[in-house]
């Protein structure tokens, strides 16, 4: 029996519906986590390690303790369970024992009155460290000599992907050697969270996270609670890109109320924000592409070098996408391919905003810059010429089963109009120029500039996860009409999943009234807000649902209509709250809802494999593409940037939401020129030189340029409403777009991001190519995967579910 | 911490002579990120944002008096004709701060990356301190900048103001930061033209361990200008050539250091660029204004 949705509901999937959560947020009433408060509640604060590398000796607290505004200090010896937690591999200290492994890591977290208390009290906490040497070069880490971030090595994964016949021959070669610097996720909402204990022994979590079950599971072992005595609620989330997928706050908040039997209340400032989160790996890439002479690639050889930094957070899966993706939305018969991640004494990186795709497509886009100039071919030309498509073979023999509009965003991003050319003189509003509103510029010293990039990322997790998200949907009858309402564990970080959600419910069920139950550990996983997953999967779980639900009204519907003797002819349709069958009205949707409807559903992807030894394997979901193109002005005396039009097509399978895709592609767009421009924590001898806003620059509204986006919308086979993650491919590409046309502006060879004024104006050279490191494949320490295998991460996954 | 909340100076000064230690807040926009750091832990705070005598500015004959505690925001709105330090004050910040920070903020932090101060240093300015009994004493600005953050106010002693003479002709502030908006100076510059006088002045920000001035390259500035005797000729220029040796000259003043926002030799090289353009655009507005007078 099939039940139809005419498309009469309003505010359905295809809308441009206003965010959910859009009002309160604009006029500051929107509470986020920073703002939570308890009665009776305490403050948390952790002392962190000064050093990049040292053993600790003794640690003395007893004058902490003397303050009678102190109600707790505590150390790793009163963490009750686990000792230590991780997303992938569960190597990090919940408080430092032993030793401290990088500058910034907790030692002792403390519970006081107030935050005043408690961070004057946390100074009296002695530590006597032995400071060690520290290893805090990702090139310095492979060395045989070089210091033991961990007992078992610093190799933290290492990818070899051989494909075709690395050895075939070209007609024309390139190579190239590219940086990028260490970018922070910059939310403006820092860690911050609220741990009630509870009369069951248990105890509840008010946090800001992006995937509450994978906290849980990492907290419970900790407390030493069974899972379901930790309760997890989603606390408003201040932006998060990837730098709430790792534990930060949690479990030492809730060791705290657990111990003071209060409320305890964590919040970074921003100083320790920076410590207190993982950042986007810098890298290291050395690339040689060869192709014929039309320009046809021919075999590419890729050495990606990574910085995970002290633990291990997701870099095994960065490593792992970068590698995989480090020949490009290209077809490349033949590859060598290896990738390596290395701990080292700098503070861990993991998951941010494009996932370890960003660094590859920086080095891979330059590259076919490079193949265009040697062949004297058009850069859009060449890519065309050498895009995947449906039933393309990936380096790593994954035959693109889905859509891969490739040629389609190519050709529709270069077909937007050009800026026109400006006025010579602008009004004199220096704004307009290089440096914007410093004033140093009535148009002397100009250069135009464009580049083009394209680029790929993953949708959902690979390599044989599944992270499926479950879904419950309840339609009961209200006070005024049917209401449906959807409860599901799906973060809402400020990417959209709730207007998105509602809209699915909306048009799964012709209901107009959806209500949001509050996210929480009450309902099953939901997986991560990451990997641009959320909408296919949880929307994809609400749909299931919602069909559920349907097929449930309508054979009431039926069984009433039996039970009265009437016959019911044609199709039942479901709109705008009412029931019709063929055309003739049945009577409202709440009459059939004296009991409410519900309905729990899974959803799982399409089942992916892990890559063999030689880096084979189907470990893809589905693949979603970007094209961009960049117009730059650059002041050449100098050295300033004013970026003037990004112009960008997407593939996104079916936009549920242009107005939010738009919104998804400008605010990716944003962190990609922050890479290219300013963006990057600054390292020194392991301590971080620039741990605030002062110094951590990101784009303003002045340094960011209109971005004119066409979305491309071929469906994805057999994934909800055919839409594919939108949150990534913009990050992907805005990096390469950009620095390709600060490229074209200047001839200059711009090897790094970010690009600083001094590399636009030669004052400072290219960065030197060091030599791919040796690959670490040779008789040393396994490199964890080895030891741990990826599938045991998995496993602990599925355990925790 | 105790916050005190004097209604005129006379009780300000007082509570500053009776307890020096006493820390005068104004806009807050410098002191409470201090705060916000742990950096500073005042015991005692005095806020000066409502004293009358520091919100006002006047001429007096030939001069301005800018009192401290007059923001940016209203130098913007309210001072017009000083086109430096209006631009100047359109770079600090965002609306917000510039709401809030004011002049005498600026003076008390004493940054060389404060961007008022350039421009007063390029005016010449003297700076007004105030201290309790009637109690009043000016500094020039180079006597009062001593150093990276470092001011010769006394501990018993507030700043009034600041005050400079009036002069006649073009001049201009730039700032370099690798941000279009919202940043730091790396590098800024103020160069005022003294028609009157027959004078340059060029102040540099960012770029050494407080402002510093360019008496070299001003000297060559008024040379150039006279042999080519364009004093007397608004239309004039100088030469390409001469342009870039300014520029090299102010560069040479520069005593600029490695740091987080950027590197001594980029600072360098901006600052020959910036004087460089200020000087070309002095002589492009002195065109236009004699033109359309
Ligand atoms: C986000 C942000 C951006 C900024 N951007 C810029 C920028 O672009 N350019 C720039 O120059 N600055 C910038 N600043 C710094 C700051 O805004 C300025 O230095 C401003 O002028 C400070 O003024 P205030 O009134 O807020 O000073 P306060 O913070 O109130 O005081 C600063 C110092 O001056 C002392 N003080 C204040 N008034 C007096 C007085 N009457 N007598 C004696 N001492 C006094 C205080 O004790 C304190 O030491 C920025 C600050 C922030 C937070």
């Amino acid at each position: 029996m099939s039940v139809r949705i005419l498309p009469g509901t309003r505010g359905g999937v295809g809308e441009s519906v206003r965010r959910v959560d859009g009002v309160p947020k604009v006029k500051g009433a929107f509470q986020f986590a920073s703002d939570l408060w308890a009665e009776g509640m305490l403050w948390g604060y952790t002392l962190r390690s000064p050093h990049p590398h040292a053993r600790i000796r003794a640690v003395e607290i007893s004058a902490a303790l003397t303050d009678p505004g102190v109600h707790a200090v505590l150390l790793a010896a009163d963490v009750p369970g686990k000792k230590t937690y991780g997303l992938e591999f569960s190597d990090q200290p919940v408080l430092a024992w032993d030793r401290v492994r990088y500058a910034g890591e907790p030692v002792a977290v403390l519970a006081a009155a107030d935050l005043e208390t408690a961070r004057r009290a946390t100074e009296r906490i002695r530590v006597d460290y032995d400071v060690l040497p520290a290893v805090t070069d990702m090139g310095e880490a492979l060395r045989p000599d070089a210091p033991r971030v961990h007992d078992f090595g610093n190799v933290l994964r290492h990818i070899r992907i051989e494909h075709g016949d690395p050895g075939a021959p070209a007609d024309v070669w390139v190579e190239g050697y590219y940086e990028t610097g260490m970018q922070d996720q910059a939310s403006l909402g820092p860690e911050a969270g609220l741990a009630i204990p509870a009369d069951d022994g248990g105890v509840d979590l008010y946090v800001a996270t992006q995937w509450l079950h994978v906290d849980r599971m990492q907290i419970a072992p900790c407390l030493n609670l069974p899972e379901e005595k930790v309760r997890l609620y989603l606390a408003g989330v201040g932006g998060a890109f990837g730098a709430r997928e790792d534990v930060s706050m949690q479990v030492h908040a809730c060791l705290l109320a657990l111990r003071t039997r209060r409320p305890v209340k964590m919040v970074y400032s921003r100083e320790e924000s920076f410590y207190g989160h993982v950042h986007r790996h810098p890298s290291r890439i050395w690339m040689r592409h060869g192709a014929r002479r039309d320009g046809t690639l021919v075999n590419v050889y890729a050495r990606i070098l990574m910085d995970g930094g002290a633990y291990a957070s997701s870099s095994a899966a960065v490593i792992g996408n970068a590698s995989t993706f480090a020949t490009g939305p290209y077809e490349v018969p033949n590859a060598l391919i290896e990738g390596t991640c290395v701990y080292t004494n700098n503070p861990p990186c993991g998951a941010m905003r494009g996932f370890g795709a960003v660094q590859v497509c920086f080095a891979y886009e330059a590259q076919m810059d490079k193949l265009a100039r040697a062949l004297g071919m058009d850069p859009v030309e060449i890519r065309l010429k050498n895009a995947l498509g449906t039933g393309s073979v990936l380096p790593t023999g994954q035959v693109i089963t889905g859509s891969a509009p490739v040629r389609e965003v190519i050709r529709r991003c270069a077909a937007i109009p050009l800026p026109e050319e400006p006025a010579a003189s602008r009004g004199g509003d220096p704004c307009s120029y290089p440096g914007g509103a410093g004033n140093v510029s009535r148009g002397e010293g100009l250069r135009r500039g464009m580049g083009f990039a394209i680029g790929f990322k993953n949708i959902a997790y690979s390599e044989g996860f599944d992270d499926s998200a479950e879904v419950r949907v309840k339609l009961f009858a209200g006070p005024a009409g049917p209401v449906a309402e959807v409860h599901s564990a799906a973060a809402e970080v400020g990417q959209g999943i709730h207007t998105v959600l509602t809209q699915i419910v909306r048009t799964g069920l012709g209901v107009e009234h959806v209500l949001l139950h509050p996210p929480d550990t009450q309902v099953g996983s939901a997986g991560s807000t990451s990997a641009s997953r959320q909408t296919m999967m949880s929307g994809g779980a609400a749909q299931l649902a919602c069909a559920v639900v349907r097929e449930e009204l309508c054979a009431r519907v039926r069984r009433r209509a039996e039970a009265e003797g009437r016959a019911l002819r044609g199709e039942i349709t479901l709109e705008g709250g009412a029931v019709l069958a063929g055309n003739a009205p049945v009577g409202r949707v709440e009459e059939f809802l004296e009991m409410p409807i519900e309905c729990v559903r899974t959803y799982h992807h399409r089942r992916t494999q892990p890559l063999d030894a030689r880096g084979q394997g189907d470990v893809h979901v589905a693949l979603a593409f970007a094209a961009q193109r960049a117009v730059v002005e650059v002041d050449e005396e100098l050295g300033l940037v004013r970026v003037v039009q990004v112009a960008t097509a997407q593939d996104v399978g079916r936009a549920i939401n242009p107005q939010n895709v738009a919104g998804q592609i400008e605010g990716g767009t944003a962190q990609g020129l922050g890479l290219a421009l300013m963006e990057e924590i600054q390292l020194q001898d392991g301590q971080i030189r620039n741990a605030s806003f002062t110094d951590y620059l990101i784009p303003t509204i002045l340094d960011m340029p209109p971005v004119i986006s066409v979305l491309v919308e071929e469906p994805e086979p057999g994934v909800p409403f055919g839409a594919k993650g939108v949150g990534e491919p913009s990050t992907v590409v805005s990096t390469a777009a950009i620095v390709a046309a600060l490229r074209d502006a200047t001839g200059r060879e711009l090897n790094r991001v970010p690009v600083r004024p001094d590399d636009l104006i030669g004052l400072s050279p290219p960065v030197a190519s060091p030599g791919p490191p040796p690959s670490p494949d040779v008789p040393g320490p396994e490199p964890i995967p080895k030891r741990a295998g990826l599938a045991a991460g998995q496993a602990d996954l599925m355990r925790g579910d | 911490m105790e916050v005190l909340l004097p209604r005129t100076l006379e009780e300000a000064l007082e509570i500053k002579a009776a307890r020096p230690e006493a820390v005068p807040i104004a806009g807050g926009t410098d002191l409470m990120v201090e705060l916000n750091f742990d950096r500073r832990r005042p015991a005692l705070m005095v806020d000066v944002s409502r004293l009358p005598e520091l919100r006002e500015w006047r001429r007096e004959n030939g001069t301005v008096f800018l009192g401290a505690g007059v923001t940016f925001t209203r130098i913007i709105r309210e001072l017009p004709e000083f086109v430096p330090l209006v631009q100047a004050s359109r770079t600090v910040g965002s609306p917000q701060i510039r709401n809030r920070g004011t002049v005498g903020g600026n003076l008390g932090t004493a940054s060389p990356a404060g961007d008022a101060l350039p421009v007063l240093a390029a005016y010449d300015a003297e700076i007004v301190l105030a201290a309790a009994g009637g109690r009043r004493r000016a500094l020039p600005w180079h006597q009062f900048l001593v150093g990276p953050k470092r001011h010769a106010a006394a501990p018993d002693e507030l700043i009034l103001g600041a005050r400079w003479g009036i002069v006649r002709g073009p001049g201009s502030f730039s700032k370099v930061g690798p941000r279009n908006a919202m940043v730091i100076a790396v590098a800024s510059l103020c160069l005022v033209m003294d028609e009157g006088a027959r004078a340059f002045r060029v102040a540099l920000g960012s770029v050494g361990p407080t402002i510093l001035r360019a008496p070299e390259a001003e000297a060559f500035a008024v040379r150039a200008l006279a042999d080519a005797g364009a004093w007397d000729d608004p239309r004039a220029s100088l030469s390409p050539p001469a342009l870039q040796e300014f520029g090299e000259r102010v560069a040479a003043a520069a005593r600029p250091i490695d740091d987080v926002r950027g590197t001594a030799a980029y600072r360098r090289h901006a600052c020959a660029v910036l004087a460089r353009r200020a000087l070309a655009w002095a002589f492009e507005d002195r065109r236009s204004t004699s033109r359309s007078s």
